[in-house]
């Protein structure tokens, strides 16, 4: 690991700040990914603004009637909370589904929609990976791309992104708040935060430098059946090749987001709109253009399956 | 200069000792949190000298003051600064679960947090649990159920499986859990989830599973 100096921030305003001062700082939150990947040398921050004791560990009410989840609440606690697992079920099931127990009770809500790619290629530094070091190629477009992206990807690109909460905080229309160095605040739909890969897989989201996540809020309940279903090679702890996220009204109606077929949590509204006539229709639709490789052409039909039994299991 | 080699050869020194000896002298200059300003400090690291940072926790009930470079992780302190050498480093990188510990009363992986986040914290270790004269119940159980064979994970599935029964107690949901809005039970299902960030090479699973169900069962 390289060498870093450390500070405790005391605010969030204070955290921003100090990020515009030092090149090469980081936040480090419940730090379950960012060690991993500095142990590599892949991350090599050489400060680091630990934002564990901002007060931003509270779920609270908002006056529209949704939740406000602070950055630094814990998966755990957020899975575990009375209300998101009564009226954001599927927010729940999603957490549950993914890391380890020990996991989740460090990884935070802002941790975990900024994780980065666990493609073996962007691991192995001995292999080139256009989102470790830009220009140098992508070894998983001709390598073992099983786990990989079917849609949005790029010629330089075919990561995923590997969370399960994004996924569901996508298809309940979350929103992302943040605070930039200069103390102002703004306000990013959950669906604008990351981005595709492009010519530029090494920028992951929109935020800009030294921007802090402070909280992630959810508008009033839509009700519906709320279910998360994810598919992997192990029945616990390991990474989606497939998952849907999916709020299923009584006249079958709703809203699906797509887990680990793209760099981003895969969402199409237009889609949507199919859904009452069933899976085979709506899976066309939202990954239509996908482009698989030979070892990842599975998904298609992995997807189109996956949502057929989620929409079986809300017709009940 | 003389070939080290040469010279540990000359002394009667084995590579062991050499390794040994050269980790413990290597004489790096590193920047003192007391001794720079933050500035300062940062730019140190960033051209590689290492940056020590003080910290206090408690770890098994005793209190501890530690000035460590801040790349140490908790289990690296542990292990390294306080000789609590049960915590095991598997993987060190939050796969294995054998580095499993409880700080504030909730189980975490030392090896993927630093030690200088731990300011004021509680932790406990597999030697703040019990001792061979004062086993905890779950200690008991799992010699009893015979539930390792290498014994290289048990620390971390022993730290774990405390920490399962509580989050159970508390009412924490897990994948396998059927009715989110009704308190989970401690079924087989249900366990084999929880403990899965507990990976044993030897494949004792079956007998862990029934030395928690035991412990669980004297519980309730």
């Amino acid at each position: 690991m390289r060498t870093f100096s450390y500070e405790r921030a005391r605010s969030p305003a204070e955290a921003a700040a100090a990020a515009m001062r030092n090149d090469g700082a980081k936040f480090i939150a419940g730090g379950t990914n960012l060690l991993d990947l500095m142990k590599l040398e892949i991350e090599s921050p050489s400060h680091l603004i630990d934002v564990n004791h901002l007060g931003l560990d509270r779920i609270e009410p908002t006056s529209e009637g949704g939740l406000r989840i602070g950055a630094l609440v814990r998966n755990t606690d957020l899975a575990a909370d009375a209300r998101v697992r009564r009226e954001y079920g599927v927010l729940s099931r999603a957490l549950v589904a993914g890391a380890s127990g020990q996991l989740r009770n460090k990884a935070t809500t802002a941790g975990n929609l900024l994780q980065r790619t666990r493609c073996p290629y962007f691991y192995d530094t001995n292999q080139p990976c256009n989102k470790r070091r830009p220009g140098s190629g992508c070894a998983a477009i001709d390598g073992f791309s099983r786990q990989h992206a079917v849609v949005g990807a790029s010629d330089a690109c075919i990561a995923t992104h590997p969370s399960d909460m994004a996924v569901a905080m996508r298809a309940l229309d979350a929103t992302v708040e943040t605070i930039l160095p200069d103390g102002a605040v703004r306000s990013i739909p959950i669906a604008d935060l990351h981005r595709l890969p492009g010519e530029t897989p090494q920028i992951e989201t929109t935020l800009q430098s030294g921007e802090l996540i402070t909280a992630v809020t959810l508008p009033k309940s839509i009700g519906g059946k709320q279910i998360y279903r994810k598919v992997r090679d192990r029945a616990s702890y390991a990474f989606a090749l497939v998952s849907v996220a999916a709020i299923v009204q009584p006249n079958g109606t709703g809203r699906v987001a797509l887990g680990g077929v793209a760099h981003k949590p895969w969402r199409l509204e237009a889609a949507e709109t199919e859904l009452p006539r069933g899976a085979q229709v709506v899976t066309a639709k939202l990954l239509e253009g996908a482009n698989p490789t030979r070892e990842n052409a599975f998904k298609i039909q992995l997807a189109e399956r996956t949502l057929g039994a989620v929409l079986a299991e809300a017709r009940g | 200069m003389q070939d080290p080699k040469d010279l540990a050869g000359a002394l009667g020194l084995t590579r062991r000792h050499l390794l040994i000896g050269g980790a413990a002298s290597l004489a790096i200059p590193a920047v003192a949190e007391t001794a720079a300003p933050m500035a300062a400090r940062a730019q140190a690291a960033a051209i590689g000298v290492p940056v020590v940072s003080n910290v206090s926790f408690e770890v098994n009930g005793k209190p501890h003051d530690l000035a460590l470079d801040t790349r140490t992780t908790l289990l690296d302190a542990l292990r390294e600064h306080l000789h609590l050498n049960g915590s095991k480093k598997g993987c060190d990188h939050g796969q294995c679960g054998a580095c499993t510990v409880i700080v504030g009363g909730r189980r975490i992986n030392s090896c993927l947090t630093l030690a200088v986040m731990h300011q004021g914290e509680t932790i406990t270790t597999i030697e703040g649990l019990g001792t061979p004269d004062n086993m905890h119940p779950m200690q008991v159980a799992f010699v009893k159920h015979d539930g390792y064979q290498c014994g290289y994970c048990t620390p971390g599935q022993i730290c774990s499986a405390v920490a399962v029964l509580d989050e159970v107690k508390a009412g924490i949901p897990s994948h396998v859990s059927a009715d989110l809005n009704a308190p989970p039970e401690l079924t087989d299902a249900e366990l084999r989830e929880r403990m899965s960030g507990n990976i044993c090479r030897c494949g004792a699973y079956s007998n862990i599973a029934e030395a928690i169900t035991e412990v669980a069962g004297r519980k309730a």
